[in-house]
Protein backbone atom coordinates (compact mmCIF):
# COMPACT_ATOMS: atom_id res chain seq x y z
CA UNK A 1 0.00 0.00 0.00
CA UNK A 2 1.25 3.41 -0.73
CA UNK A 3 1.09 5.59 1.96
CA UNK A 4 3.21 8.39 1.19
CA UNK A 5 1.33 11.58 0.09
CA UNK A 6 2.29 13.45 -2.79
CA UNK A 7 2.57 16.60 -3.36
CA UNK A 8 -0.62 16.42 -6.20
CA UNK A 9 -3.08 15.36 -3.57
CA UNK A 10 -2.10 18.28 -1.40
CA UNK A 11 -2.69 20.40 -4.66
CA UNK A 12 -5.91 18.35 -4.97
CA UNK A 13 -7.16 18.49 -1.94
CA UNK A 14 -6.69 22.41 -1.97
CA UNK A 15 -8.79 22.55 -5.18
CA UNK A 16 -11.45 20.65 -3.63
CA UNK A 17 -11.55 22.90 -0.81
CA UNK A 18 -11.82 25.65 -2.79
CA UNK A 19 -14.44 24.36 -4.88
CA UNK A 20 -16.64 23.42 -2.04
CA UNK A 21 -16.18 27.25 -0.87
CA UNK A 22 -17.22 28.52 -3.62
CA UNK A 23 -20.47 26.21 -3.45
CA UNK A 24 -21.23 27.07 -0.53
CA UNK A 25 -20.95 30.48 -1.46
CA UNK A 26 -23.38 30.19 -4.00
CA UNK A 27 -25.66 28.06 -1.51
CA UNK A 28 -25.36 31.56 0.79
CA UNK A 29 -26.38 33.86 -2.30
CA UNK A 30 -29.44 32.08 -3.58
CA UNK A 31 -30.75 31.50 -0.37
CA UNK A 32 -30.00 35.40 0.87
CA UNK A 33 -31.51 36.28 -2.92
CA UNK A 34 -34.29 34.15 -2.21
CA UNK A 35 -35.36 35.82 1.12
CA UNK A 36 -34.72 39.54 -0.22
CA UNK A 37 -37.20 38.26 -3.44
CA UNK A 38 -39.91 36.87 -1.32
CA UNK A 39 -39.53 39.75 1.55
CA UNK A 40 -39.57 42.21 -1.38
CA UNK A 41 -42.78 40.43 -2.40
CA UNK A 42 -43.32 42.10 -6.28
CA UNK A 43 -45.34 40.55 -7.49
CA UNK A 44 -46.32 37.92 -5.82
CA UNK A 45 -49.88 37.35 -5.24
CA UNK A 46 -50.77 36.69 -8.38
CA UNK A 47 -54.78 34.96 -9.65
CA UNK A 48 -54.16 31.47 -8.83
CA UNK A 49 -56.89 29.24 -11.28
CA UNK A 50 -59.75 31.71 -9.03
CA UNK A 51 -60.64 35.08 -9.84
CA UNK A 52 -59.94 37.48 -7.35
CA UNK A 53 -61.46 40.63 -8.24
CA UNK A 54 -59.20 42.52 -5.53
CA UNK A 55 -55.97 41.92 -7.90
CA UNK A 56 -57.57 43.22 -10.48
CA UNK A 57 -57.40 46.67 -10.38
CA UNK A 58 -53.45 46.10 -10.55
CA UNK A 59 -53.88 44.82 -14.08
CA UNK B 1 -5.44 7.46 -23.85
CA UNK B 2 -3.79 5.10 -21.45
CA UNK B 3 -3.16 5.04 -18.02
CA UNK B 4 0.26 6.00 -17.95
CA UNK B 5 -0.81 8.90 -20.34
CA UNK B 6 -3.50 10.42 -17.75
CA UNK B 7 -0.97 10.07 -15.21
CA UNK B 8 1.86 11.89 -17.41
CA UNK B 9 -1.34 14.79 -17.99
CA UNK B 10 -2.19 14.60 -13.80
CA UNK B 11 1.26 15.72 -13.08
CA UNK B 12 0.18 19.15 -14.52
CA UNK B 13 -2.97 19.57 -12.81
CA UNK B 14 -4.26 23.15 -13.03
CA UNK B 15 -5.25 25.03 -9.30
CA UNK B 16 -7.96 27.10 -9.07
CA UNK B 17 -5.79 30.13 -9.59
CA UNK B 18 -5.14 29.24 -13.08
CA UNK B 19 -9.31 28.49 -13.50
CA UNK B 20 -9.55 32.09 -12.28
CA UNK B 21 -7.15 33.68 -14.83
CA UNK B 22 -8.92 31.93 -17.41
CA UNK B 23 -12.11 34.42 -16.55
CA UNK B 24 -9.85 37.47 -17.17
CA UNK B 25 -9.36 38.85 -13.88
CA UNK B 26 -8.65 42.93 -15.18
CA UNK B 27 -11.32 42.85 -17.42
CA UNK B 28 -13.78 41.66 -14.66
CA UNK B 29 -13.03 44.92 -12.66
CA UNK B 30 -13.61 47.26 -14.96
CA UNK B 31 -17.09 45.40 -15.80
CA UNK B 32 -18.16 45.62 -12.20
CA UNK B 33 -16.67 48.85 -11.75
CA UNK B 34 -18.52 49.98 -15.05
CA UNK B 35 -21.84 48.50 -14.29
CA UNK B 36 -21.64 49.34 -10.53
CA UNK B 37 -21.95 52.95 -12.24
CA UNK B 38 -24.14 52.34 -14.49
CA UNK B 39 -26.50 50.65 -11.78
CA UNK B 40 -25.68 53.50 -9.33
CA UNK B 41 -26.46 56.39 -11.64
CA UNK B 42 -30.08 55.43 -12.84
CA UNK B 43 -33.18 56.83 -11.31
CA UNK B 44 -34.77 53.59 -9.25
CA UNK B 45 -32.88 52.29 -6.47
CA UNK B 46 -32.31 48.41 -5.83
CA UNK B 47 -32.24 46.14 -3.16
CA UNK B 48 -28.19 45.75 -2.03
CA UNK B 49 -28.78 41.94 -1.88
CA UNK B 50 -29.74 42.47 -5.66
CA UNK B 51 -27.43 44.53 -6.80
CA UNK B 52 -24.83 42.74 -5.52
CA UNK B 53 -26.27 39.18 -7.05
CA UNK B 54 -26.33 41.45 -10.60
CA UNK B 55 -23.06 42.57 -10.53
CA UNK B 56 -21.03 39.41 -9.90
CA UNK B 57 -22.85 37.36 -11.87
CA UNK B 58 -22.70 39.76 -14.49
CA UNK B 59 -18.81 39.80 -14.18
CA UNK B 60 -18.94 36.12 -13.98
CA UNK B 61 -20.53 36.17 -17.34
CA UNK B 62 -18.17 38.52 -18.31
CA UNK B 63 -15.30 36.39 -17.32
CA UNK B 64 -16.76 33.25 -18.73
CA UNK B 65 -16.76 34.92 -22.20
CA UNK B 66 -13.36 35.48 -21.60
CA UNK B 67 -12.53 32.12 -21.34
CA UNK B 68 -14.64 31.08 -24.10
CA UNK B 69 -12.05 33.55 -26.03
CA UNK B 70 -9.16 32.03 -24.57
CA UNK B 71 -10.74 28.43 -25.82
CA UNK B 72 -10.54 29.64 -29.35
CA UNK B 73 -7.65 32.04 -29.25
CA UNK B 74 -5.39 29.45 -28.05
CA UNK B 75 -3.18 29.40 -31.05
CA UNK B 76 -2.64 32.91 -31.74
CA UNK B 77 -2.40 33.49 -27.92
CA UNK B 78 0.56 31.07 -27.47
CA UNK B 79 2.22 33.20 -30.78
CA UNK B 80 2.23 36.62 -28.78
CA UNK B 81 4.40 37.42 -25.97
CA UNK B 82 1.40 39.49 -24.19
CA UNK B 83 -0.38 36.65 -24.13
CA UNK B 84 1.74 33.55 -23.69
CA UNK B 85 1.10 32.68 -20.44
CA UNK B 86 -2.36 32.46 -20.15
CA UNK B 87 -3.49 29.54 -18.76
CA UNK B 88 -4.36 27.80 -22.18
CA UNK B 89 -0.96 27.98 -24.15
CA UNK B 90 1.05 27.69 -21.09
CA UNK B 91 -0.35 24.49 -20.45
CA UNK B 92 -1.90 24.35 -17.79
CA UNK B 93 -5.41 24.39 -18.52
CA UNK B 94 -6.68 22.09 -21.14
CA UNK B 95 -8.65 23.68 -24.40
CA UNK B 96 -11.78 21.40 -23.45
CA UNK B 97 -12.06 22.85 -20.10
CA UNK B 98 -11.85 26.22 -21.18
CA UNK B 99 -14.75 25.28 -23.29
CA UNK B 100 -16.99 23.68 -20.71
CA UNK B 101 -15.74 26.46 -17.90
CA UNK B 102 -17.01 29.16 -20.37
CA UNK B 103 -20.25 27.97 -21.48
CA UNK B 104 -21.48 26.16 -17.96
CA UNK B 105 -20.56 29.77 -16.22
CA UNK B 106 -22.12 31.49 -19.30
CA UNK B 107 -25.06 29.88 -18.69
CA UNK B 108 -25.17 30.05 -14.64
CA UNK B 109 -24.09 34.00 -15.41
CA UNK B 110 -27.49 34.55 -17.41
CA UNK B 111 -29.68 32.64 -15.14
CA UNK B 112 -28.61 34.06 -12.17
CA UNK B 113 -28.51 37.76 -13.27
CA UNK B 114 -32.26 37.30 -14.66
CA UNK B 115 -32.74 35.53 -11.42
CA UNK B 116 -31.92 38.51 -9.28
CA UNK B 117 -32.91 41.60 -11.60
CA UNK B 118 -34.59 41.19 -14.69
CA UNK B 119 -35.05 38.99 -17.91
CA UNK B 120 -33.76 42.13 -20.33
CA UNK B 121 -30.55 42.24 -18.47
CA UNK B 122 -29.86 38.75 -18.80
CA UNK B 123 -30.46 38.58 -22.32
CA UNK B 124 -28.15 41.40 -22.80
CA UNK B 125 -25.62 39.70 -21.06
CA UNK B 126 -26.12 37.11 -23.17
CA UNK B 127 -26.10 38.78 -25.95
CA UNK B 128 -22.77 40.21 -24.88
CA UNK B 129 -21.35 36.94 -24.28
CA UNK B 130 -22.79 35.79 -27.93
CA UNK B 131 -21.02 39.36 -29.11
CA UNK B 132 -17.63 38.74 -27.90
CA UNK B 133 -17.20 35.64 -28.54
CA UNK B 134 -18.68 34.39 -31.80
CA UNK B 135 -18.88 38.12 -33.46
CA UNK B 136 -15.53 39.61 -32.19
CA UNK B 137 -13.00 36.24 -31.41
CA UNK B 138 -14.84 34.29 -34.13
CA UNK B 139 -15.39 36.80 -36.69
CA UNK B 140 -13.61 40.21 -36.58
CA UNK B 141 -10.50 39.70 -35.33
CA UNK B 142 -8.85 37.67 -37.29
CA UNK B 143 -10.94 38.77 -40.52
CA UNK B 144 -10.76 42.86 -40.56
CA UNK B 145 -8.59 46.01 -38.77
CA UNK B 146 -11.76 47.55 -37.46
CA UNK B 147 -11.87 44.23 -35.33
CA UNK B 148 -11.56 46.13 -32.44
CA UNK B 149 -13.81 49.27 -33.58
CA UNK B 150 -17.17 46.66 -33.68
CA UNK B 151 -15.75 44.23 -31.25
CA UNK B 152 -14.96 47.17 -28.81
CA UNK B 153 -19.30 47.57 -28.28
CA UNK B 154 -18.80 43.98 -25.98
CA UNK B 155 -16.94 46.09 -23.42
CA UNK B 156 -19.15 48.70 -23.70
CA UNK B 157 -22.31 46.79 -22.92
CA UNK B 158 -21.39 46.65 -18.83
CA UNK B 159 -22.85 50.17 -17.97
CA UNK B 160 -26.13 49.48 -19.82
CA UNK B 161 -26.51 46.63 -18.40
CA UNK B 162 -26.07 47.45 -14.52
CA UNK B 163 -28.54 50.37 -15.68
CA UNK B 164 -31.02 47.72 -16.63
CA UNK B 165 -30.63 45.46 -13.57
CA UNK B 166 -32.02 49.10 -11.82
CA UNK B 167 -35.09 50.38 -14.32
CA UNK B 168 -35.78 47.10 -16.06
CA UNK B 169 -35.08 49.19 -19.56
CA UNK B 170 -32.70 50.79 -21.93
CA UNK B 171 -32.58 54.64 -22.27
CA UNK B 172 -31.00 57.93 -23.37
CA UNK B 173 -28.33 57.88 -20.47
CA UNK B 174 -27.65 53.84 -20.88
CA UNK B 175 -26.92 54.52 -24.58
CA UNK B 176 -24.43 57.22 -23.53
CA UNK B 177 -22.55 55.07 -21.27
CA UNK B 178 -22.16 52.38 -23.68
CA UNK B 179 -21.02 55.16 -26.31
CA UNK B 180 -18.76 56.17 -24.10
CA UNK B 181 -16.58 53.07 -23.72
CA UNK B 182 -17.81 52.40 -27.28
CA UNK B 183 -15.75 55.28 -28.96
CA UNK B 184 -12.74 55.28 -26.29
CA UNK B 185 -11.96 51.68 -27.14
CA UNK B 186 -10.36 52.62 -30.23
CA UNK B 187 -7.51 54.46 -29.33
CA UNK B 188 -7.38 52.29 -26.19
CA UNK B 189 -6.30 49.51 -27.92
CA UNK B 190 -4.49 51.43 -30.83
CA UNK B 191 -1.94 53.04 -28.62
CA UNK B 192 -1.38 49.74 -27.21
CA UNK B 193 -1.31 47.84 -30.79
CA UNK B 194 1.14 50.56 -31.43
CA UNK B 195 4.57 49.37 -29.16
CA UNK B 196 2.73 45.85 -29.69
CA UNK B 197 3.14 45.44 -33.04
CA UNK B 198 5.54 42.62 -33.57
CA UNK B 199 3.49 40.57 -31.62
CA UNK B 200 0.37 41.23 -33.52
CA UNK B 201 2.22 40.66 -37.34
CA UNK B 202 3.47 37.56 -35.85
CA UNK B 203 -0.21 36.00 -34.97
CA UNK B 204 -1.70 36.73 -37.96
CA UNK B 205 -4.21 39.53 -36.53
CA UNK B 206 -4.80 42.06 -38.62
CA UNK B 207 -5.07 45.40 -36.39
CA UNK B 208 -4.45 48.44 -38.01
CA UNK B 209 -0.89 48.88 -37.37
CA UNK B 210 -0.56 45.76 -39.19
CA UNK B 211 -2.57 46.05 -42.22
CA UNK B 212 -2.76 50.11 -42.57
CA UNK B 213 0.95 50.59 -40.76
CA UNK B 214 1.79 53.17 -37.84
CA UNK B 215 1.13 56.47 -39.33
CA UNK B 216 -2.44 55.67 -40.60
CA UNK B 217 -2.97 54.13 -37.05
CA UNK B 218 -1.58 57.43 -35.46
CA UNK B 219 -4.13 59.60 -37.38
CA UNK B 220 -6.82 56.88 -36.54
CA UNK B 221 -6.16 57.65 -32.76
CA UNK B 222 -6.28 61.41 -33.02
CA UNK B 223 -9.88 61.53 -35.31
CA UNK B 224 -11.53 58.95 -32.89
CA UNK B 225 -9.70 60.71 -29.64
CA UNK B 226 -11.45 63.89 -30.99
CA UNK B 227 -15.24 62.20 -31.76
CA UNK B 228 -14.51 60.53 -28.15
CA UNK B 229 -13.47 64.28 -26.62
CA UNK B 230 -16.94 65.84 -28.30
CA UNK B 231 -18.99 63.19 -26.79
CA UNK B 232 -17.75 62.80 -23.91
CA UNK B 233 -18.19 66.30 -22.76
CA UNK B 234 -21.50 66.72 -24.10
CA UNK B 235 -22.52 63.58 -21.97
CA UNK B 236 -21.95 66.29 -19.04
CA UNK B 237 -25.68 67.52 -20.05
CA UNK B 238 -27.65 64.81 -19.75
CA UNK B 239 -29.02 63.62 -16.65
CA UNK B 240 -26.49 61.71 -15.40
CA UNK B 241 -23.78 64.71 -16.02
CA UNK B 242 -23.08 67.24 -13.36
CA UNK B 243 -20.67 69.32 -12.15
CA UNK B 244 -17.90 66.76 -11.47
CA UNK B 245 -18.21 64.84 -14.58
CA UNK B 246 -18.16 68.32 -16.13
CA UNK B 247 -14.70 69.33 -15.41
CA UNK B 248 -13.37 65.73 -15.43
CA UNK B 249 -14.09 65.61 -18.95
CA UNK B 250 -12.67 68.56 -20.03
CA UNK B 251 -9.92 67.80 -17.96
CA UNK B 252 -9.42 64.38 -19.16
CA UNK B 253 -10.16 65.01 -22.90
CA UNK B 254 -8.00 67.93 -23.32
CA UNK B 255 -5.11 65.31 -21.91
CA UNK B 256 -5.74 62.90 -24.13
CA UNK B 257 -6.33 64.92 -27.28
CA UNK B 258 -3.29 66.49 -26.50
CA UNK B 259 -1.22 63.11 -26.19
CA UNK B 260 -3.04 61.85 -29.14
CA UNK B 261 -1.73 64.77 -31.09
CA UNK B 262 1.63 64.30 -30.11
CA UNK B 263 1.44 60.68 -30.63
CA UNK B 264 -0.36 61.26 -34.45
CA UNK B 265 3.06 64.41 -35.13
CA UNK B 266 5.41 61.31 -34.36
CA UNK B 267 6.93 59.04 -36.85
CA UNK B 268 8.30 55.28 -35.97
CA UNK B 269 11.49 56.46 -35.89
CA UNK B 270 11.23 58.58 -33.11
CA UNK B 271 9.08 56.49 -30.71
CA UNK B 272 11.54 53.15 -31.33
CA UNK B 273 14.33 56.02 -30.20
CA UNK B 274 12.54 56.56 -26.61
CA UNK B 275 11.01 52.89 -26.52
CA UNK B 276 7.66 54.27 -27.18
CA UNK B 277 7.51 56.37 -24.55
CA UNK B 278 4.35 58.44 -25.68
CA UNK B 279 2.69 55.74 -26.50
CA UNK B 280 2.87 53.80 -23.38
CA UNK B 281 1.72 56.98 -21.66
CA UNK B 282 -1.29 57.20 -23.72
CA UNK B 283 -2.25 53.72 -23.43
CA UNK B 284 -1.82 54.05 -19.47
CA UNK B 285 -3.86 57.83 -19.77
CA UNK B 286 -6.86 55.93 -21.68
CA UNK B 287 -7.18 53.17 -18.31
CA UNK B 288 -7.38 56.36 -16.08
CA UNK B 289 -9.22 58.30 -18.69
CA UNK B 290 -12.47 55.62 -18.46
CA UNK B 291 -12.15 55.36 -14.49
CA UNK B 292 -12.00 58.80 -13.53
CA UNK B 293 -15.04 59.62 -16.39
CA UNK B 294 -16.94 56.57 -14.48
CA UNK B 295 -16.48 57.88 -11.12
CA UNK B 296 -16.93 61.37 -11.52
CA UNK B 297 -20.88 60.25 -12.67
CA UNK B 298 -21.10 57.95 -9.76
CA UNK B 299 -20.12 61.04 -7.63
CA UNK B 300 -22.39 63.34 -9.38
CA UNK B 301 -25.23 60.91 -8.58
CA UNK B 302 -23.51 61.27 -5.16
CA UNK B 303 -23.84 64.85 -5.25
CA UNK B 304 -27.74 64.70 -6.10
CA UNK B 305 -28.50 61.84 -3.90
CA UNK B 306 -27.55 64.32 -0.86
CA UNK B 307 -29.29 67.00 -2.62
CA UNK B 308 -26.46 69.16 -3.50
CA UNK B 309 -26.46 68.69 -6.95
CA UNK B 310 -30.41 69.30 -8.96
CA UNK B 311 -29.56 68.57 -12.60
CA UNK B 312 -29.14 71.34 -15.27
CA UNK B 313 -32.47 72.88 -15.76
Amino acid sequence: MIRVEHELHQRRRGRNNGVGLLLVGLIAIVFGLSVVKVTLGHDMEKFDHVVRPALEADQ
Amino acid sequence: MTDTGQFIDRSIEPDLKDYFDLLKPRVMSLVVFTALVGLLVAPQSVHPMVAFTSILFLAIGAGASGALNMWWDADIDAVMRRTARRPIPAGKVAPGEALGFGLALSGLAVMMVGLASNLLAAALLAFTIFFYVVIYTMGLKRWTPQNIVIGGAAGAFPPMIGWVIATGSVSFEAVCMFMLIFLWTPPHFWALALFMKEDFSNAGVPMLTVTHGHPSTRRHIFAYSAILALFAVGMAFTSIGGPIYLVTALVMNGMFLTMAWQTMARDTESATGDDYAVEKRLFRLSLLYLFLHFGALAADAGLMALGLWGGWT
